[in-house]
């Protein structure tokens, strides 16, 4: 388990031994983190003490009542801003000083918790920061290692992310405001689209979920041999739905019943995206191929389609996060932009290779070639 | 041109608020075209002259919406240019209208965030137009 050290700063003594008392039994675990999160708690009275500490001590996160007997709060915030930045200072003030409080955060303080809190406030408190720290920490991790996350990727993802939220925060106000009258099946149609466009934001969100579990490194553990066959079924089942819905037939062959020593989670991603597209930009009565090959070296996954293709302008920009080909054809399709290049990032870090051909109107194959 | 003298074009590659848009710029009394994309918005400026037109920022190109402004521009020298974008000032995304060489190409003649109310909307298209 992981240890923040959090010190409380309030001389109160009976609020020290409270937060103690909480958050030494509590930790905090998530699905995207490798291990818990507990927390030890370093206990001082005044401001003057808190910046002794912290010139002599590690501190992760700061809980900082303003009324101090000696110098203030505000003092030992604004030593931490300029001495040591990457502490997080959580304000404890009272209901009466919440403006106060928002000027502590104005100043720097990363958040702040009314006092009194209960020992649930503390504790949701403690885990939104703790999640920003772990964040903070990958983030340095993945620069670290060179997979810089790019403005550019963030930039855009904020707009992916705020594009949906437009639309149904402005299909809210239409109906709020009664934009097209009283009678209610009039508002069916912006309720389809709201739902829809949640819909699509919530398949971005699985999308990223997929992203930041490549960044986090190949993990190895989660290695066996896989029945890349198996996979292959499981994902075409799992669109088998759409496909019949659009006309569109599936074959899968594996003649040499091939098998890689990898993390099925990893193969699932690659076939659940490279299906779903030949699905989702075929045409009505198409055709999808999954074909299964090996040699001595190497495995070689091919997914082959009847469908509307891409120009060479198109398929240059292919794997870039968040492209997508926008044409009439393809107005209705829902996707992030993300799948292409998420199979892509898989696919280096096997130390693989993929390659698209495609033409207007014929179709595209996808072929990926994975080193055994 | 008088066939046109309450028309607005509105450019925006997302279908919803394109037709959010569009509803609420009728609403004013406007008559409307819509484009879904920048070039469907090209095609438009080529044989229209409208009154005032609203482009979105990013659809096929990140920065369609100054492209489009920059050839409404040449075409119709006149007609007011709202550019609507849902990238926040926050996301640190600039317009580009940093230097005085990017002013100089960059005419629209308001920018908007996404997500404005209708009252705004209406009063900074009157405003545009001085009405």
């Amino acid at each position: 388990m992981k240890k923040l050290e959090v010190m409380v700063v309030d001389d109160e003594p009976g609020i020290r031994s409270g937060v103690s008392r909480i958050l030494n039994t509590f930790t905090i675990s998530y699905p995207f983190m490798d291990t818990d999160i507990g927390f030890n708690v370093i206990e001082v009275g005044t401001g003057e003490e808190a910046i002794d500490k912290i010139k002599s001590e590690h501190v992760d996160i700061v809980l900082l009542d303003n009324k101090l007997p000696g110098i203030q709060g505000v003092d030992v915030l604004d030593f931490i801003n300029k001495n040591n930045p990457e502490v997080l200072v959580m304000m404890i003030t009272s209901y009466a000083s919440l403006e106060l409080a928002i000027k502590a955060t104005n100043n720097g303080a990363h958040d702040f918790i009314p006092k009194p809190f209960t020992p649930q406030e503390l504790k949701s408190s403690l885990e939104n920061v703790s999640k920003h720290i772990f964040l903070r920490g990958m983030t340095k991790k993945m620069n670290r290692e060179g997979k810089e996350i790019r403005y550019q990727f963030l930039s855009v993802l904020s707009h992916e992310l705020k594009a949906p939220l437009n639309a149904i925060d402005g299909y809210l106000h239409m109906m709020q405001d009664k934009e097209a009258g009283d009678n209610i099946a009039n508002y069916d149609q912006m309720i389809d689209r709201s739902i829809q466009r949640i819909k699509i934001m919530r398949n971005l969100i699985m999308d990223l979920l997929d992203l930041t579990k490549i960044n986090l490194e190949k993990k190895t553990d989660k290695f066996q041999l896989v029945k890349v066959k198996d996979i292959a079924q499981n994902a075409i089942e799992a669109i088998n739905p759409y496909a019949i819905q659009k006309d569109v037939t599936i074959s899968l062959s594996d003649e040499n019943n091939v098998e890689i020593n990898a993390d099925p989670g990893d193969i699932e991603i690659v076939f659940n995206n490279l299906i779903s597209n030949a699905v989702k930009y075929n045409v009505e009565k198409g055709e999808v191929d999954v074909i299964l090959e090996k040699d001595e070296n190497n495995l070689k996954i091919k997914v082959r389609d009847t469908g509307i293709g891409m120009n060479k302008d198109e398929t240059k920009q292919l794997f870039d996060e968040f492209f997508r080909v926008k044409s009439e054809q393809t107005k209705h399709i829902i996707g992030s932009g993300l799948g292409l290049s998420i199979v892509k990032r898989m696919i280096d870090l096997y130390n693989g290779e993929i390659k698209v051909e495609s033409e207007v109107g014929q179709g595209s194959t996808f072929t990926i070639i994975l080193p055994i | 041109m008088k066939d046109n003298n309450r028309l607005i074009i509105i450019a925006d590659d997302d279908v919803d608020y394109l037709f959010q848009m569009e509803h609420y710029v009728k609403s004013f009394g406007f008559e409307v075209k819509v484009a879904h994309s920048q070039k469907e918005a090209e095609l438009i400026i080529e044989n229209t002259e409208p009154v005032l037109a609203i482009f979105d920022l990013m659809m096929e190109r990140d920065d369609s919406g100054f492209i489009l402004c920059h050839k409404m521009r040449r075409k119709h020298p006149n007609v007011p240019i709202i550019l609507a974008t849902a990238v926040a000032s926050e996301t640190g995304i600039s317009f580009g209208v940093s230097t005085d060489e990017d002013k100089q190409w960059i005419k629209a003649d308001l920018y908007l965030e996404k997500g404005i109310r209708k009252d705004q909307l209406h009063k900074e298209i009157n405003k545009l137009l001085k009405l």
